[in-house]
């Protein structure tokens, strides 16, 4: 059973699809890239998958997930940095689907959290507030915190953006580590030489898809030039949708 | 002379002990949802809060007089109807809650007002919209005390929730749905403790106890539980201050309390230990590392 399975997916905000007739299937333990300018559909593709966005048509199966059970890193995350509370509490968080309301943190558990703290390099921050973190510093708790989530399906959203190179390179040793591990990971990124060197495989998305299989493959300059050339804007006196083909829609 | 002036009047006078009591079981229960609220950026809303408690209660007191009980039944009624209408129409609209509890706050003053003028007398409507503190009976007292508790435990119950939506939305609302029933129980909790405060200090002053307190104790720690801890001493010592300052002068005690608190408040802001003014303009010499 595949892990990811969209089906005719169209995703979007107020009728208007940011994500458009996809389909296609992503194996267990893939690693997979996602790629596309700004404005492609990525992070809309990302949010459906975690079931904060509901499908505007189309359906995505999850192969027995709950959409709970993913990991999942946004690209702007909502956390209110001024709130009081330090980076062993914020990681502790990930470990909600085992602790629910109630559930203690015991030895264990702290012990796990310890590691997952120090597996980012942040070993000694374990009381600072976040507030007091620099930007690479709380990406690298974000990472602690899906680390310690322990998903099958880890769904990153550009997650090495604004990050200087020495924070990159050890957050995508995590990143091959999961891998390694048998989990699937879907990661938004803009990076073509990561994408070349590190992930096996490639969706190149332009609100429509444009290419999807092995990166080696679907990493062209001419894939990439018909994505770029997509339009951004919306149409706001587009006709509703008829086509159910799963052409691009990208030129 | 000390003892005399701090100690006495609650060892002479049974009013000024039940006075005391409330205040304390006030400041246990409410000054912890202060600090939720301040931190959630909800201050205000929280006294808007207050103002739609005003019609429940007038309705109750045109029912049955100045019948606190009965007051009470109806500030949780009119209060929880606004929290839940204002929360579901910004879940459900996209409007932010504070712009949607503006609208509903203002109807509710003035509807309130107008309800307990066709009835009352002005003293009535001075009782209502700043409370007394020294005309707690033993209902009354055990009405406090109760919800107090309800508060206390309630809180224990989605703590967790809270903290987590309250410092990362999204990822709650990815591992769990508490979220949203974590936030109306928090928002049930702010009414309870509203029209608690309504017994001792009014409508208008009500959230006085809630929010001073939790910003003095923002002055004095960056620790969630230290936070708790030092509003709810803030808000102790507010009432019991407030109480024998009252005692003691012609100041009305509710305005008495919210004054002390808003000294101690002022002293935060000046000599606080998180950034504080005098802090501030004298950090000392900077550090190694």
């Amino acid at each position: 059973m595949p892990a990811l399975h969209f089906h005719n997916l169209t995703l979007g905000y107020d009728r208007h699809p940011a994500v458009h007739h996809l389909s296609g299937e992503v194996a267990p333990g893939a690693l997979v890239a996602v790629i596309g300018p700004n404005g492609a559909g990525k992070s809309t593709l990302l949010r459906g998958i975690v079931g904060i966005l509901r499908p505007l048509d189309g359906t995505i199966h999850l192969g027995g997930l709950d959409a709970r059970d993913i990991a999942y890193l946004p690209q702007s995350a909502e956390i209110d940095r001024s709130f009081p509370i330090s980076v062993f509490d914020f990681v502790g968080t990930g470990l909600w689907r085992g602790t629910g309301l109630f559930g203690g943190i015991g030895k264990a558990a702290r012990d796990k959290i310890l590691r997952a703290i120090g597996a980012v390099g942040l070993s000694g921050f374990e009381n600072r507030p976040i507030g007091t973190l620099s930007g690479g510093q709380m990406q690298r708790v974000l990472f602690a915190r899906v680390l310690l989530q322990d998903a099958s399906l880890i769904v990153l959203d550009e997650p090495f953006n604004a990050i200087d190179s020495k924070t990159t390179t050890d957050l995508l040793a995590l990143v091959r580590r999961w891998h390694g591990e048998g989990r699937t990971v879907l990661a938004a990124l803009h990076d073509m030489e990561m994408v070349r060197n590190h992930f096996t495989e490639t969706l190149v998305l332009a609100r429509g898809p444009v290419a999807w299989g092995p990166t080696a493959e679907v990493l062209t300059p001419e894939n990439l030039l018909v994505a770029m050339r997509m339009c951004e804007a919306f149409d706001d006196s587009a006709a509703a949708c008829a086509a159910d083909d799963v052409s691009s829609r990208a030129a | 002379m000390l003892y005399d002036a701090l100690i006495g009047p609650f060892t002479e006078f049974e009013f000024m002990r039940r006075a005391l009591a409330a205040v304390i079981a006030l400041a246990l229960a409410g000054a912890p949802i202060g600090v939720f609220l301040m931190l959630r950026r909800m201050s205000l809303v929280g006294d808007a809060m207050a103002h739609a408690i005003l019609p429940g209660a007038a309705i109750g007191f045109l029912l049955s007089g100045l019948n606190l009980f009965a007051m009470t039944a109806g500030g949780l009624i009119a209060g929880f109807a606004v929290a839940i209408l204002a929360g579901v129409v910004a879940r459900s609209t996209g409007l932010k809650e504070d712009a949607s509890l503006a609208t509903f706050y203002l109807a509710s003053l003035a509807l309130g007002v107008t309800i307990v003028s066709i009835r009352g007398t002005n003293i009535d409507l001075l009782h209502v919209l700043f409370g007394n503190i020294l005309a707690m009976d033993d209902q009354t007292l055990l009405v406090v005390a109760f919800n107090a508790t309800i508060t206390l435990l309630v809180l224990a119950v989605i703590y967790r929730p809270l903290v987590i939506e309250s410092v990362d939305p999204l990822f709650l609302r990815t591992v769990s749905r508490a979220g949203g029933p974590a936030h109306l129980a928090f928002l049930a909790l702010v009414v309870i403790n509203l029209v608690n405060g309504f017994q001792a200090l009014g409508t208008l002053l009500a959230v006085g106890l809630m929010i001073l307190p939790a910003g003095i104790a923002r002055f004095w720690s960056r620790d969630l539980t230290a936070m708790i801890c030092i509003a709810v001493m803030a808000a102790g010592v507010s009432g019991y201050a407030g109480l024998v300052l009252s005692f003691q002068t012609r100041v009305p005690s509710g305005p008495a309390i919210i004054l002390v608190a808003t000294v101690l408040y002022i002293i935060s802001i000046l000599f606080g230990r998180v950034g504080g003014i005098v802090r501030q303009l004298f950090p000392g010499r900077h550090l190694e590392a």
